[in-house]
């Protein structure tokens, strides 16, 4: 660069053409994929910092509690619901993953993007709108699950507990059950002003869902009114329906759960732009 | 190129923008001088169509912010008040994620980009993260990246508040270089050097109206005299000299650390002052600034 600390020499480049646009594409990419894009690029410098905990981790419990656990369940009470304890268990952390990711992707990030990093108001200042701008952190969101999904469910076939070609609904019956948290989760995330009330939604909602919502054991175990509590939770509609999917023992009951499922997602979407809107656009 | 009428922006009860109307050109490079919490960055947060309307009428490039929003922004460029660039990434990543956003082809993205990197004299830091890098990088950076999608309109939010003199200089010259290309500006500032600088016309606001419009000399003429005496004397004496010095000037302020004299000839009102025998600490004798109109017009100083 020969430019000196003052700048280079009038008569020089000419930066700017001015009137002349710039050209851009004859079918506009939608707004709100633009949004997600910038996740997406994002993702490409930072994913490894998250492989542990969306490849690895749910791996891992499959391998402890499904494989070593389970065999001693197997032996003492022949698996849970007629399959081993393995098969069993295995939806259940697909689905309560898919919570997990769902929730985490949809707390912090989304903070960071108001408050932090103030991603979000990068975006208001070029054509995206508000509503683009929470649709496509929800598409990322279920964009990189579908990922995560896929690599489980691979995994799944490999120890051998997928018993039905329904299995491959099962993909899209995580995601839902990833976007019936991430939707929700963003509209409250976006009118939280201190990131401790995540750790709260953490303690009080999300683990112990992920501990009682039929992920590890069927709900029946449950005293009568936790079992009503459990049946209303998010996750035990995500559970049963993989399970169901997984196993190949899909009924109308599966109808009901998608129902619930998106729901929760389209309900949390539409309290999102309310919660986007009335944060970033005053 | 912009045009208010009657514009107000309420927050509940708080009037920010108190009803005001201008015109702004096409070429024009226009100023929003006041203090903070004068109305400046609502009523930029408006024209940029990021902040609703709450009242009045607003009409930018043609077009109506209310229902035209991105289309307006896809022609508008906007260097907000505090920096929204992606830390964790590189400079030329900031570049390309923003052209993405205009949805221009990433090879057009990379030849802009490689121009504005030029232009803002970050060439060399180009695949550096964004975190180290200084305030007024970061600056030139967020100005980089609103010029990437060539726009009609400039809108710079305070634009070198918190750097220092030598970058906020660098900063100067690259505005003034954008001005000479014809790009359109509107800038907010409380530095009165940065107003009288950059701003072909500009508008004093306080409290949510204009207190004057007009060109920098414009307004110096109108609203303050040729010359002005700064007087220092031993703290706290100011009070009981200043009524003494009244006659000499055509108007006087007393600042808690000086005493500032209104005059046609700074030199024959100084000569006075020491033929009364008072021995100020320190004297000086400058032309009128926009600070003083501003201080004529809202009896503060601009930067509390």
């Amino acid at each position: 660069m020969t430019t000196t600390a003052h700048g280079t020499a009038p008569g020089d480049a000419v930066y700017f053409k001015h009137g002349e646009s710039v050209p851009v594409r004859r079918i506009p990419t939608p707004m709100w994929l633009r949004a997600a894009r910038y996740w997406g690029y994002q993702y490409r410098r930072t994913w490894r910092s998250s492989v542990v905990t969306s490849f690895l981790i749910p791996i891992l419990y499959l391998a402890a509690m499904g494989i070593a656990l389970g065999s001693l369940i197997d032996k003492h009470s022949h698996g849970v619901d007629g399959v081993t304890y393995v098969a069993y268990l295995a939806p259940g952390l697909l689905a309560g993953t898919c919570m997990q990711i769902g929730t985490n992707d949809a707390t912090y990030p989304v903070m960071g993007a108001i408050k932090w990093m103030r991603t979000y108001l990068a975006q208001l200042a070029t054509p995206l709108e508000v509503y683009d701008v929470l649709l496509g952190h929800l598409a990322w969101i279920m964009a990189r699950l579908a990922i995560v999904v896929s690599i489980y469910l691979v995994v799944m076939a490999a120890f051998g507990v997928i018993y039905s070609p329904w299995a491959i609904a099962a993909l899209p019956a995580a995601l839902l059950t990833g976007l019936a948290f991430a939707a929700p989760v963003s509209a409250f995330a976006a009118t939280q002003d201190k990131d401790s009330s995540f750790s709260t939604l953490y303690r009080f909602a999300i683990i112990p869902m992920f501990l009682f919502s039929g992920t590890f054991f069927p709900i029946s175990q449950l005293p009568t009114w936790l079992q009503g509590v459990a049946y209303a939770t998010p996750l035990y509609h995500g559970v049963s329906l993989c399970r169901d999917l997984t196993l190949g023992q899909v009924s109308w009951a599966d109808l009901g759960h998608v129902a619930y499922l998106c729901a929760c997602g389209l309900v949390g979407y539409l309290a999102g732009r309310r919660t986007f809107a009335r944060r970033l656009v005053v | 190129m912009v045009e208010a009428h009657g514009l107000v922006k309420r927050f509940g009860d708080f009037v920010a923008v108190d009803g005001v109307d201008f015109t702004i050109s096409p070429g024009e490079s226009f100023g929003f001088l006041g203090p903070n919490g004068a109305g400046k960055t609502s009523t930029m947060r408006m024209i940029s169509c990021i902040s609703p309307v709450s009242e009045g009428t607003l009409s930018v490039l043609g077009m109506d912010p209310s229902t035209d929003g991105p289309r307006i922004r896809a022609r508008m460029g906007l260097v907000p008040q505090e920096d929204s660039l992606d830390l964790e990434l590189t400079v030329l990543d900031n570049l390309m994620i923003y052209g993405r956003y205009f949805d221009m082809p990433k090879k057009v993205i990379r030849e802009r980009a490689e121009q504005l990197l030029d232009f803002a004299q970050l060439t060399d830091r180009a695949n550096d993260r964004v975190d180290p890098l200084s305030g007024g990088m970061k600056r030139r950076l967020t100005i980089a990246r609103a010029l990437i999608s060539d726009p009609d309109l400039l809108i710079l939010d305070e634009p070198t508040t918190g750097l220092d003199p030598q970058a906020r200089h660098l900063l100067w010259d690259r505005l003034y270089r954008l001005k000479q290309e014809g790009v359109t500006l509107i800038i907010t500032t409380h530095y009165m050097d940065e107003a009288e600088q950059l701003c072909d016309r500009l508008v004093v606001m306080d409290k949510g109206r204009f207190a004057a419009e007009g060109t920098p000399r414009q307004l110096i003429d109108a609203f303050s005299t040729k010359e002005v005496v700064e007087l220092r004397f031993a703290p706290g004496q100011h009070e009981e000299i200043a009524p003494s010095l009244a006659a000499l000037a055509e108007r006087q302020e007393v600042l808690p650390d000086r005493i500032l004299l209104y005059t046609e000839d700074g030199d024959a009102a100084l000569a006075e002052v020491a033929r009364m025998g008072l021995v100020a600490q320190s004297t000086l004798v400058r032309r009128s600034t926009l600070e003083d109109v501003f201080l004529r017009l809202t009896g503060r100083t601009l930067v509390d």
